[in-house]
C-alpha cells in the first residue's frame, strides 16, 4: 500500500491537538467561519436542495458510465493535441509525472493546489530526483515551508494563525528582515513577491483538476488566488493530475457541480477563478503551455465501484463535511493522520490505506449527521462509516474490552427476565449510594467516563420494574386554556 | 389512539421520572398506552459498533414487543431514529423486512407525536421560568424534530432563550463518549459555553444520553447549569434536576 497514514495514533494525536493552544485558537475561527458563510449562501439560493439532488444524481450517472466517460475524455484530449496517461496506482503516477518532467528537461516545477498529488506524495518523489517543487497556493506554500501536510482539503493552512505564518516567513524568506508581517494582506503580498520569480523560471506546472469534462477534453480548476491560472499557463508544460472519478460528461454538468461546490466550500456563489484548460496552446492563442498532459489516477478508486462504498466516489472535495464536523472542529486535520481528514477522509482512508491501521477513523464519530446534512452530493457519510465499523467488528479490529462489554450487555438485553431485576437492583444500589441528586466522581471500571465528567447517579430502581400493569387508559384533562 | 411506549434503556435505568412523564403525557393526550414489559433496548449500541448479528437479534425482539399498535412512541430521538433504521438493520433480503418497515413508519419521537399527532397542550407549569433547548443530533437530523419540543415548552408557559450552538453535537455519541473521552468532553465544553452564554439556569433536551453527559461535565467543571429531559418539565417531577445546580 503506497498510501502512508499515521491514524493508529488518533487518540494521542487528538489529545495533543486539544492541548495545543495556538491550534485551538485557529480552529475556533474555522468553527465560526466557513459554516456560517455556507449557511448564508444556501439561504440565498432557494433551489439549493434541488441542486443537491441533481448533483448527486449526476455523479451517480457518471460513475455508472465511468468507462465510457473516461474514454470520451481521453479521445477529446487527444483530438486537441494533449496526452492522457493512466496511472493504476500511486507508484505508477509518480513515475509517469517524473518521466514527463525529465522529458521536458525540467528543473523547477510549479504546483497548483492538488489533493491527489498530496495523496501521491509527489513533491517528495520529484525532489528526491533533483527537482525543485514550488507550491503556489498560499496555504500550500505555507505548509510546504513548514514541512507540514495540509490539515484541510480546501484550506491547507487552516490550522495556523497569522502569527505562525509570520514566524515561518521570517525564518525562510531571506533579505526581508524589516518586512511588515502584521496583517494577512501583508503576508499575502510577501508570498506573492517570493513566488513571482518562480513563476517565470519553472518549466512545468502541475495542477489538480476539480473536474475533467468528457465532452470537451477540458480540465477545470477553481481557485481564489489566481495562482492556479499562472501555474497552468506560464510554464511551457502543463500536467493536470486527477482521480478517475473527477470526470463529468458535459460542460453543463460541470456548471451544475460548480454551483454547489463553491457555496458548499466557502459560501461563495462562485470561486474567484474558474479556469478551463483544453489542450496545448494553439497558434492563434495569446498564451498557454506548449504541451498539455492529463494523468488519470486510480489508486484504489475503481475498486470502490459496485461496492457498498461507491457513493464515496461522488465526492467533489468541497470540504463542507470537515467544516461542519464537530470532531474535526476540535482536533483539526492533522490528528487524523491521513491526507484526507474529517468525515470524507474517515470513509476514504480505510479504502486507500487498509482498515488495519485506520480503524479509529470510522470510530471517532458521534454520527451526529452534520456532514451528511451539508454534503452537496448527498453522500450518506455516517452510514458509510458504520459499514467500516461492521468490517472492523467482523475482522476483530475493535478493542477486546469493548467487544466483551457489548457481548455481555447483549446477553442480558436479549433476556428480559434477567435484565429487568438486575437493572433495577443495580440502579437502586447506585441511587442509594449517591443520594438524591447525587453523582459519582469515580466509578469502578468507568474511568473513561469519570476522568473528566461526573456520572449523575440513577434515580434508583428502573421504570419498568416499578410499573404496575401494562395497559393504561387515557386520562384527558379538562379543556386547557391556551 | 392505541400506542405503545418504547421507554429506552437509559430512561428505564437512569431516569424513571422521564418514563413516568411520558406515560402520563400520552394518557393526558388521550391515548391508550401499552408499556410492553419485555422490552429492553433497541440495539443501537450494537448497530453503531458494527455488530450486525446482535443488532438484528434485538431488532427482531423490538418487532415482537411492539407488534399491533397504531404507534410506537419514544422519549428519545436517538432510539426513535434507531427504530426508523430497523429495515436497514434487517437488510433487504430478510423475511420480516415488511414488518420492520411498517414499524419504522409508525414510530415517533414523543414531542413530535404529542404536537403533530395529538395537538396536545400540557399543563401550565412553566410560568416565569427560562431555559434553553439542546437539539440532539438524531432527533434533529434523522427525524427533523426541531419545533415540536419548543412548541410544548412554550404552550406550558416556559420562556426559551436559544443558544447559538443549539444544533451542534454535544459530544455524547453513545460509545464515542468513552472511546474518545478527551474529544467528547471538548465538544461538551463548547456546548456548555454556548448554553451558559444565554444566561438561563436550565438546559433541556429530548435525549437523556446528551443530558447525562453534559450534566456530568458541568458538575465536574463546578459550574451551575441544571439539566432536565423536556418531558420532566411538562408534568410535575419531584426528582431533582441533573447537574450540580439542582433542583
Ligand atoms: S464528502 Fe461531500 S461534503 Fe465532504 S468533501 Fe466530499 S463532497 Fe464535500
Amino acid at each position: 500500500m503506497s498510501f502512508q497514514v499515521h491514524s493508529q495514533d488518533f487518540i494521542a494525536r487528538s489529545r495533543d491537538a486539544l492541548a495545543d493552544a495556538p491550534l485551538q485558537s485557529a480552529l475556533g475561527k474555522l468553527r465560526m467561519g466557513l459554516s456560517v458563510r455556507r449557511r448564508e449562501a444556501v439561504a440565498a439560493l432557494p433551489e439549493f436542495e434541488a441542486l443537491r439532488e441533481e448533483a448527486a444524481a449526476l455523479r451517480d450517472y457518471t460513475l455508472a458510465t465511468l468507462d465510457r466517460q473516461l474514454e470520451t475524455f481521453e479521445a477529446q484530449v487527444r483530438a486537441r493535441g494533449g496526452e492522457v496517461h493512466w496511472a493504476p496506482d500511486a507508484a505508477s503516477a509518480r513515475a509517469i509525472i517524473l518521466e514527463l518532467c525529465q522529458r521536458y528537461g525540467a528543473k523547477k516545477v510549479l504546483k497548483g493546489k492538488s489533493m491527489v498529488t498530496e495523496e501521491l506524495e509527489l513533491n517528495e518523489h520529484l525532489e528526491a530526483h533533483g527537482l525543485r517543487c514550488v507550491e503556489t497556493d498560499l496555504g500550500e506554500y505555507i505548509v510546504q515551508l513548514r514541512r507540514e501536510r495540509p490539515s484541510h482539503i480546501v484550506a491547507p493552512a487552516i490550522h495556523l494563525r497569522k502569527e505562525d505564518v509570520a514566524e515561518s516567513f521570517a525564518a525562510h524568506h531571506v533579505g526581508r528582515e524589516h518586512a511588515d508581517r502584521s496583517t494577512a494582506e501583508a503576508l499575502m503580498a510577501e508570498a506573492r513577491e517570493e513566488l513571482r520569480a518562480h513563476f517565470l523560471s519553472a518549466e512545468v506546472g502541475i495542477t489538480g483538476a476539480n473536474f475533467a469534462i468528457a465532452e470537451t477534453g477540458s480540465t477545470v480548476i477553481v481557485t481564489n488566488e489566481g495562482n492556479g491560472d499562472l501555474t497552468q499557463s506560464l510554464p511551457k508544460v502543463h500536467i493536470a493530475v486527477t482521480g478517475i472519478e473527477k470526470v463529468v460528461p458535459t460542460l453543463e454538468d460541470a456548471s451544475t457541480l460548480l454551483r454547489v461546490l463553491a457555496r458548499s466550500a466557502t459560501g461563495q456563489e462562485a470561486s474567484v477563478y474558474t479556469t478551463f484548460s483544453t489542450g496545448p496552446r494553439r497558434p492563434e492563442d495569446p498564451d498557454g503551455p506548449e504541451a498539455y498532459h492529463v494523468v488519470l489516477v486510480d489508486n484504489g478508486r475503481s475498486a470502490m465501484l459496485g461496492t457498498e462504498f461507491e457513493a464515496m466516489l461522488r465526492c467533489i472535495r468541497c470540504g463542507a463535511c470537515l467544516n461542519h464536523c464537530p470532531v474535526y472542529g476540535q482536533v483539526g486535520g492533522h490528528a487524523y493522520g491521513s491526507v484526507y481528514p474529517g468525515p470524507m477522509g474517515a470513509v476514504l482512508t480505510p479504502q486507500l490505506a487498509g482498515l488495519d491501521d485506520t480503524v479509529h477513523l470510522p470510530t471517532a464519530s458521534t454520527f451526529c449527521g452534520a456532514c451528511e446534512a451539508v454534503c452537496p452530493v448527498k453522500i450518506p457519510l455516517p452510514s458509510l462509516l458504520r459499514r467500516w465499523r461492521q468490517r472492523a467488528y467482523d475482522a476483530r479490529l475493535d478493542g477486546d474490552r469493548a467487544r466483551w462489554l457489548l457481548r455481555l450487555w447483549a446477553f442480558f438485553a436479549a433476556r428480559p427476565r434477567l435484565y429487568h431485576p438486575l437493572l433495577s437492583a443495580a440502579t437502586m444500589m447506585l441511587g442509594w449510594l449517591a443520594g438524591p441528586g447525587g453523582s459519582f466522581r469515580r466509578l469502578l471500571g468507568g474511568k473513561a467516563w469519570t476522568e473528566s465528567r461526573n456520572f449523575p447517579a440513577p434515580e434508583g430502581g428502573s421504570f419498568l420494574a416499578g410499573l404496575q400493569g401494562e395497559e393504561f387508559a387515557p386520562t384527558p384533562r379538562k379543556a386547557p386554556s391556551r | 389512539m392505541r400506542v405503545a411506549l418504547l421507554v429506552s434503556c437509559l430512561v428505564d435505568g437512569l431516569r424513571p421520572s422521564v418514563g413516568a412523564a411520558a406515560l402520563a403525557l400520552l394518557r393526558e393526550a388521550g391515548c391508550t398506552v401499552r408499556v410492553p414489559r419485555q422490552q429492553t433496548c433497541c440495539g443501537q449500541p450494537a448497530w453503531n459498533s458494527g455488530d450486525r448479528a446482535t443488532a438484528q437479534a434485538l431488532a427482531l425482539k423490538v418487532l415482537q414487543d411492539f407488534a399491533d399498535v397504531e404507534a410506537v412512541v419514544v422519549p428519545s430521538g436517538s432510539c426513535a431514529g434507531m427504530v426508523r433504521q430497523l429495515p436497514e438493520v434487517l437488510g433487504p433480503e430478510h423475511p420480516r423486512l415488511g414488518e420492520a418497515e411498517a414499524l419504522a413508519a409508525r414510530c415517533f419521537e414523543i414531542t413530535d407525536f404529542l404536537v403533530n399527532q395529538c395537538d396536545f397542550t400540557p399543563a401550565p407549569l412553566g410560568a416565569g421560568q427560562t431555559l434553553t433547548y439542546h437539539d440532539s443530533c438524531a432527533g434533529l437530523r434523522e427525524l427533523g424534530v426541531k419545533s415540536a419540543p419548543r412548541t410544548l415548552l412554550e404552550r406550558a408557559g416556559y420562556t426559551l432563550t436559544e443558544m447559538t450552538q443549539a444544533e451542534t453535537c454535544c459530544g455524547f455519541g453513545g460509545t464515542f463518549c468513552v472511546k474518545y473521552p478527551a474529544v467528547s468532553v471538548a465538544m461538551a465544553d463548547e456546548k456548555l459555553a454556548s448554553a451558559r452564554a444565554t444566561g438561563v439556569p436550565l438546559v433541556t433536551g429530548g435525549d437523556l444520553g446528551c443530558l447525562i453527559h453534559l450534566a456530568g461535565r458541568e458538575e465536574r467543571a463546578e459550574a451551575g447549569l441544571s439539566f432536565r429531559h423536556v418531558l420532566e418539565l411538562l408534568v410535575p417531577t419531584p426528582a431533582p434536576a441533573l447537574g450540580a445546580g439542582h433542583p
